[in-house]
């Protein structure tokens, strides 16, 4: 057997054996085929994967695919009666309905009073942290606190401070009526606030992470270049930390679609339905009006946006290889 | 095109002193090497001038104008990194253009400059790459682009060329000085590597543990290095030394080394009664050093490192000190564990005093200090 040119080359774990046949150029025909060695090690690998295989299987593969299953069946009005096979009618139903519109619409919403003003801060905040003072990093211990406060503390203190009789408020002397928390127009704002406040300690920590790894020498040649702070900032401060920013839309979008505890424990969907997200409207379907089926639906739809944003995630994530030095 | 002084610039960080009362003129036109191990204070020193760093004492002028509380962006000069600091997220025509934009330059004139910056250095075809999409040399192109764009008053660079793999440096070296006599421009250079600094420099100015310790022309600190650190730092392999006490033994002056006396030349002998030493350090550079038969000082070969040109020879002496030779590679190679004699050539020995590790001058001139360096000699 002649090795000539390219043909050389083998794969690391593929053997080239007696089996290979020569082309027409004499060239070796390569016929990987797998080495004792290299079926060991497939065996070995899937003996290793298999606790968390099943591990999976169980709790998250079948539920998911029963998920889908489930919606294709109507809930009957009274628990004991059987359920109706509607096949994607319920589907279409669901997915058209104007409770579904209106709670992708608050979602959305809510992401957009989120996201962006909680970026912002963190970044304001990230930036201030960033120079070399003395005591700062207390600042930087106080400014990532929130990461250490769980979506119920916040709710709660919010809640007190929003509480129309023994809240911040009514001891300021204002009070509004209906309580802010109440009102159909300020009560999505009011949980968004609080939601900003939760999360603004990571903010901080993942902007600052951001900040820490642009090298310090390109703010310098920055400064011999002629680039004063604020042209500093604008053209090369942001668009070195423009991943960092995609990254922290993305994780903001997924955790604004998540949004639950706040809700729950502060306007449980109301009023009049508009702070109705879509994880608080699956829930609400299957605990307060027994419809499976139909959260079943819902809760793929949420699913199909969650996936979408996450494909989005991985192209950003894409982006920030490109930018490495 | 500016001279750069500095004036008694002391720097400290809390309770280090990276530069201690450094004063030193870089000529206008000039090409000055500072030169010295890392965390001598030289890089320090350099980003003073930039404007990255205050003086905590002294006065830093470039051209006419003192620029202590002058902003880096308002000093008129220009820096290239080791890293580069290229902006990764700009094309290559955008980074070259970067300084001009911030300058305020016109559209039109900040495209003609950017070519002929781009021209000068080679870089035409790569204008629209992004400096990832680059290689070492390439960047290093991009980053001395940048600095020229704009003709400042100064260039500072700081270890440009250590990122550059050997073969690419020397090339690079070359081009650099090319490039600073076309633009004929100030450039203060920064770098550890003694052959970049013999190669490159009018002058260089060798730094250690903050505290400037010689400048002058390259020649002139290999031939005569001003103190014990310099002797040591400058050449390679470095300056051989022995030391020991001065004795005298019939009215001759000698130093005792183990169990012999080194004698000393006539001129030598003067200056150590002149200046009244105790004690001395002797050194002499590896290619004065020859093996003979005739020498006063025993030393068996330990190894022997052939470099192709030529050929280092590792003594030991008794008291296992290392010795280094340096000899052509046309004299035949002594044999490994043979016995020497090794002789030093009278007219190139060194001598410092052993306790101020100041270098003892034998031809009856000043002795060299820093702030004595004439000025005429800068440009060769």
């Amino acid at each position: 057997m002649s090795f000539t040119g390219d043909s050389g080359t083998l794969g690391a774990l593929a053997d080239v054996g007696e089996a290979d046949a020569l082309d027409a150029q004499g060239h070796v025909r390569r016929r990987p085929h797998f080495s004792r060695r290299r079926l060991r090690e497939v065996g070995l690998a899937y003996l290793m994967l298999s606790p968390s295989m099943i591990i999976f299987s169980i709790f998250v593969f079948y539920p998911f695919l029963r998920n889908f299953y489930l919606g294709f069946f109507r809930t009957p009005p009274f628990p004991g009666l059987p359920k109706r096979y509607v096949g994607l009618e319920q589907y279409r139903e669901v997915l058209t309905s104007s409770a579904f519109f209106n709670s992708v619409k608050v979602t959305v919403q809510f992401a957009l009073m989120t996201v962006p003003v909680g970026i912002a801060l963190g970044l304001a905040l990230a930036v201030l942290a960033h120079q070399q003072l003395r005591g700062m990093a207390v600042y930087r211990t106080i400014f990532s606190s929130t990461v250490a406060t769980s979506v119920a503390v916040a709710s709660v203190i919010f809640g007190t401070l929003f509480n129309p009789v023994v809240g911040l408020l009514p001891w300021l002397g204002v009070n509004p009526r209906p309580p802010i928390l109440g009102n159909p127009d300020w009560a999505l704002p009011a949980v968004a606030l609080i939601t900003v406040w939760q999360t603004l300690g990571l903010t901080f920590i993942l902007m600052s992470s951001g900040l820490q790894a642009i090298p310090d020498e390109l703010h310098e040649a920055a400064r011999v270049d002629g680039a004063g702070a604020w042209a500093r900032f604008w053209k090369v401060t942001l668009p070195m930390l423009s991943p960092t920013i995609f990254f922290a839309v993305v994780i903001g979008g997924i955790f604004a679609f998540q949004t639950f505890g706040q809700i729950d424990l502060l306007t449980q969907g109301g009023p009049l339905e508009k702070t109705n997200v879509l994880t608080y409207f699956v829930y609400d379907t299957l605990h307060s009006k027994n419809d499976d089926g139909k959260a079943a639906v819902l809760s793929v739809a949420l699913f199909a946006i969650t996936l979408t944003l996450t494909l989005v995630q991985m192209r950003v994530l894409e982006r920030r290889v490109h930018y490495a030095r | 095109m500016a001279r750069v002084v500095f004036d008694h610039v002391t720097k400290r960080f809390g309770d280090v002193v990276a530069v201690d009362d450094m004063s030193l003129e870089v000529f206008d036109q000039e090409f000055l090497v500072l030169l010295g191990p890392s965390g001598c204070g030289k890089s320090t020193a350099l980003r003073m001038v930039a404007g990255l760093e205050d003086p905590t004492e002294g006065t830093i002028t470039i051209g006419d104008r003192v620029v202590n509380d002058v902003e880096a962006k308002d000093r008129d000069i220009a820096m290239v990194f080791q890293t580069y600091a290229l902006y990764p997220h700009m094309s290559v025509r955008k980074n070259i253009e970067f300084p001009l934009r911030t300058r305020k330059v016109a559209p039109d004139q900040r495209t003609s400059l950017v070519m002929e910056a781009a021209e000068s250095l080679g870089l035409e075809k790569l204008l629209d790459r992004k400096p990832a999409q680059l290689s070492g040399g390439q960047r290093q192109r991009v980053a001395l682009a940048r600095a020229i764009v704009r003709r400042p008053q100064a260039f500072l660079m700081d270890e440009p060329l250590s990122n550059l793999d050997a073969k690419l440096r020397v090339q690079t070296r070359a081009e650099l000085i090319e490039l600073q006599r076309e633009l004929a421009t100030t450039v203060i250079y920064v770098t550890h590597d003694q052959v970049e600094a013999m190669t490159m420099g009018n002058r260089i100015a060798i730094m250690a543990d903050g505290l400037l310790h010689q400048v002058g022309p390259p020649q002139a600190v290999y031939e005569k290095p001003a103190n014990l650190f310099v002797a040591r730092f400058i050449g390679n392999p470095p300056m051989q030394m022995v030391a020991g006490p001065v004795v005298r033994i019939d009215g001759q002056l000698g130093v005792a080394v183990e169990h012999t006396v080194l004698p000393l030349p006539p001129e030598h002998q003067a200056a150590i009664e002149r200046t009244g030493v105790q004690s001395v350090v002797i050194g002499v550079r590896p290619e004065h050093l020859q093996l003979g038969s005739d020498g006063v000082l025993p030393a068996t070969v330990s190894v022997v490192e052939s470099l192709g040109h030529e050929r280092h020879v590792i003594c030991r002496l008794d008291d296992e000190q290392m010795v280094i030779s340096r000899q052509p590679s046309d004299q035949p190679a002594p044999g490994e564990g043979s016995m020497v004699r090794l002789v030093a050539d009278p007219a190139h020995l060194h001598l410092y005093d052993a306790e101020t590790e100041r270098r003892i001058e034998t031809d009856g001139l000043p002795p060299i200090t820093p702030r004595s360096f004439p000025a005429d000699k800068a440009r060769q």
